[in-house]
């Protein structure tokens, strides 16, 4: 009973790490055994079927540098939650991904119950809403702070996330240095933005780690990344004290060091990966 | 239930202006709308949008909301009263935000793109785009709305307020650039959709005719081209 009971899970950890536990060849009388145990009249109709079960396992297409990768990835530590990380290959799509996400083919995507969701907010929004019991609630409850959190989530994705992505990918010196001139002002905004969400916390979210936060963090690291690229501060504790001292907590802070790469590794990834990023602004 | 002031800073040609009557419609909601000359923006909506300085702006118990999309959310979350907007199952709620997302982000923007290019050949490509898009809804009208008139079912719903408050703008594009967009041969359902849903209750009368659209396009044109020329 004690061995017997975990066998359909045996079957899923066979499924989703493709590879036989209980073989035919190597451990035929274990095999055996298990096929006359679940063929049991007592323990047919109580062993749940190992496909069943698999609907129950959290699946994340990603990569481990992707700043929206690693908002999935950290609501889902705040929830507690167990997932398969499928780590895509950075030049070539898998193919569960182009069938995952056909519209935009990109990651993350979270399979839940065999059924995609696309999109780092949104995922993290689902994430909120099925796991409701488990841990932190990641969005405000009051209607009004939940709008004001979807506000300054979607400005970040809208108007810093795209001048970060010119700052690092563009091949053009003059691109990155107006997205670099770009950036201060947004972080002036975010600045107050935090100064008005946190009321004097520790987080956008409060006490603790919230919606904002997540949106947020994961482009703490690419932001000293395009710092050093671009050799240019946009970081500048005159302008934006309370969101540098934000910046350092989150990065600090035990629930996401393991979730968050160091900006050190993020750089050797453009270095080793994308040179053709490290474009040498031409002084003036 | 909320008995405070419910004040809608506006547009009437704007569809996400439009968005948001359609959700105080659906819940009954009065509202004063205060209409907006986007020329020359009032004090009330640069001081309750700093930083986008945009119509819709919902100000409700003296506090601002901004955005379409999560001003329509709100309303859905405040005014609990049927019919809800957003499905109540979550992963139908993370496929009505995808859709919403990608009406907002990459579909409509291709209307811009019509404005603006130069050429047959290049107005016949973004034609193609755009139809391509709603290849693509017809699908997820299709999936989500499991045999039912609108992608929200029964009744009008997140989708449904999201797409539907474009028609103005899609059906105007049609005339400008001569072209069907909206094809019974090649997404009938959002045709048949197309029809309904401003019929329904609390879209009529809401997005404005097409010529009306194109007039306040023509202007807006006129008036920017004055601007640059000066």
């Amino acid at each position: 009973m004690a061995l017997g009971s975990l066998l359909a899970w045996l079957r899923v950890l066979e499924e989703v790490f493709k590879s036989e536990m209980i073989d035919e060849v190597k451990t035929p009388n274990l095999f055996k055994w298990a096929l006359r145990f679940c063929s049991d009249d007592a323990v047919k109709d109580v062993m749940p079927r190992h496909d069943r079960l698999l609907e129950f396992v959290v699946n994340l297409i990603g990569a481990w540098p992707s700043p929206f990768v690693n908002r999935v990835r950290l609501a889902l530590k705040l929830k507690s939650i167990d997932y398969v990380f499928l780590q895509e290959n950075f030049v070539v799509k898998s193919e569960l991904l182009l069938k995952s996400n056909p519209i935009h083919k990109k990651i993350p995507v979270l399979i839940h119950h065999d059924k995609p969701i696309c999109e780092s907010l949104i995922i993290v929004q689902y994430i909120d809403e099925v796991w409701s019991n488990n841990g932190p609630t990641l969005l405000p409850s009051d209607p009004y702070d939940r709008a004001i959190a979807c506000f300054w989530a979607a400005y970040i994705d809208d108007k810093l996330v795209k001048a970060i992505d010119v700052a690092v990918k563009s091949p053009d010196a003059k691109k990155k240095k107006a997205a670099m001139e770009e950036i201060s002002p947004m972080l002036a905004v975010l600045e107050e933005a935090f100064v008005k969400c946190s009321k004097g916390k520790a987080f956008f979210g409060g006490d603790i780690i919230g919606y904002v936060d997540i949106a947020m963090g994961p482009l703490w690291g690419w932001l000293k990344v395009i710092e050093s690229i671009n050799k240019l501060t946009v970081l500048d504790e005159a302008t934006i004290p309370n969101l540098l001292k934000w910046g350092e907590r989150f990065y600090n802070d035990a629930t996401v060091k393991d979730v968050i790469p160091q900006h050190e590794k993020l750089l050797d990834v453009i270095i080793k990966v994308f040179p053709p990023m490290l474009l040498h602004i031409p002084s003036n | 239930m909320a008995t405070s002031v419910v004040k809608l800073l506006g547009a009437q040609s704007s569809p996400y202006v439009n968005r948001v009557q359609i959700a105080l419609n659906l819940k009954s909601i009065d509202y004063e709308f205060i209409n907006e000359n986007l020329a020359a923006k009032s004090d009330l909506l640069l001081k309750s949008n700093p930083i986008y300085k945009k119509v819709p702006v919902l100000i409700h118990a003296d506090k601002p909301i901004c955005e379409s999309l999560f001003i329509v959310e709100y309303i859905d979350e405040v005014w609990t009263n049927s019919p809800s907007i957003l499905p109540s199952d979550p992963y139908d709620r993370a496929t009505a935000r995808f859709w919403a997302a990608y009406i907002d982000i990459k579909w409509f923007p291709l209307f811009g793109e019509l404005r603006q290019v130069k050429g047959e050949e290049a107005k016949a490509a973004v034609v193609e785009k755009i139809v391509e898009g709603l290849v693509l809804l017809e699908e997820a009208f299709v999936k989500c709305s499991k045999g039912e008139v609108y992608f929200g079912g029964e009744s009008i719903g997140y989708v449904d307020i999201i797409l539907g408050s474009y028609l103005g703008w899609v059906k105007a594009g049609e005339i400008m650039a001569s072209v069907k967009l909206l094809d019974e041969t090649k997404t009938p359902g959002l045709v048949g959709w197309a029809e309904r849903v401003l019929l329904n209750d609390a879209a009529k009368d809401v997005v404005p005719e097409p010529q009306v659209l194109i007039e306040v396009l023509n202007k807006f044109m006129m008036a920017s081209a004055k601007a640059s020329s000066n």
